[in-house]
């Protein structure tokens, strides 16, 4: 899936995370900030590659801003980005 | 068991994930008004991914679905039913035929999903003139029509009549709900009481629906789920009457005898079926007696 336009997800309350996503000449680019980094930036990274990827997203910058949501609310709101911001959208 | 059921807007992650431990018997997601049409996708894809993501330990979720004159009502059924839920709350349904519309399409999408056929059920939303004049062909016009469940606020609006604390104004709404959901044989939910400030108010009305006959009741804030619940289970007196009302028929029964009499009353069908409920209802609340009556 080819992302075609900037687009965003989410909200910056407490529990949400606020994932914007834009295009990419090549490849994923993940930019990550969270109040919990250390604990949980390579679970929350994981999450939203796994997300790309099941959607056959290949190139894209991606940017979250976790409030300390859950992972299931990181997977909906990079869902969400991706489908706003999608070539056939 | 459904004695209280809590509204939670579809697109804020800390209500929803917080679901579980707010005290009620169901959690309703909201995907209709508590959501603006701009983050409906969002919403959607949200209450989907929690719903298959976090255990609610007991608590039903239920979705409300937006209304069958919108563009989302097909979409929010496609994304939440593979997860289960245990209804869809139909709202604005004014007539039957809204129902068996909503009706077609989940089974539909059941055969193409592979989901066991008819395991949802529906639970329209009577919050028009329209609708309540059309209860009880609503509540009888599909096998999953689980329940009925009246909103006031639309109601109110549709009358063209201010909302009340008291609620006066949708006296005769409730009574007829009650009938025709009681005529059809499925359940009966009351509308939420709105000042989420006022604890005597929730509490008075919602002993106002319990005298009325409804099953239970809705809330929109976490504040007014004790007092609901309360209202809505069997007191200590009422579950030893149940017992007291099973044992002298057994008794009766084993003396071979046709009329029971108990406390100085005659114990007939009607008495013995509400004890029934009643021991039912102690029972999934842990309230009941070890031996089997």
């Amino acid at each position: 899936m080819e992302i075609a336009r900037p687009a965003s997800a989410g909200t910056m309350e407490s529990s949400d995370a606020y994932v914007e996503i834009e295009p990419r000449e090549d490849g994923l680019e993940i930019q990550l900030e969270s109040v919990v980094l250390d604990q949980f930036g390579d679970a929350i990274e994981q999450a939203v590659r796994e997300v790309l990827e099941a959607m056959g997203v290949e190139r894209a910058l991606v940017r979250v801003a976790d409030r300390g949501a859950l992972d299931c609310v990181i997977r909906a709101r990079v869902e969400a980005a991706v489908l706003r911001g999608r070539g056939d959208g | 068991m459904r004695r209280s059921m809590l509204f939670l807007p579809g697109n804020s992650p800390n209500l929803l994930v917080n679901a579980a431990c707010l005290g009620a018997d169901a959690v309703i997601f909201d995907l209709e008004d508590a959501v603006s049409p701009a983050e409906k996708d969002a919403a959607r894809i949200l209450v989907r991914s929690t719903m298959g993501h976090m255990d609610f330990c007991g608590c039903e979720t239920i979705v409300r679905i937006n209304a069958v004159d919108t563009p989302y009502w097909q979409l929010d059924i496609d994304a939440v039913l593979p997860e289960g839920p245990g209804l869809l709350m139909v709202p604005k349904a004014g007539t039957a035929e809204d129902v068996r519309t909503v009706e077609a399409y989940v089974t539909r999408q059941e055969a193409r999903l592979g989901l066991a056929s008819g395991a949802v059920g529906l639970m329209p939303l009577i919050e028009t003139a329209l609708g309540v004049e059309n209860a009880f062909a609503i509540a009888t016009c599909s096998p999953r029509v689980r329940a009925l469940f009246l909103g006031a606020e639309d109601l109110t609006a549709d009358l063209q009549c201010r909302r009340t604390k008291e609620g006066r104004e949708i006296a005769y709404a409730r009574s007829r709900l009650v009938m025709a959901a009681r005529a059809a044989g499925v359940e009966v939910y009351d509308t939420p009481f709105t000042d989420v400030n006022d604890d005597e108010g929730a509490r008075s009305d919602a002993l106002t629906a319990k005298s009325l006959g409804f099953t239970g009741k809705a809330a929109i804030s976490p504040r007014h789920l004790a007092a609901i619940n309360e209202v809505f289970s069997p007191t200590a007196e009422e579950i030893d009457y149940a017992y007291e009302v099973m044992e002298a028929i057994a008794a009766a029964q084993r003396q071979g005898k046709g009329a029971v009499a108990l406390r100085g009353k005659m114990i007939d069908a009607p008495i013995v079926a509400r004890a029934r409920r009643t021991i039912a209802t102690a029972q999934a609340l842990g309230l009941g007696r070890e031996e089997q009556v």
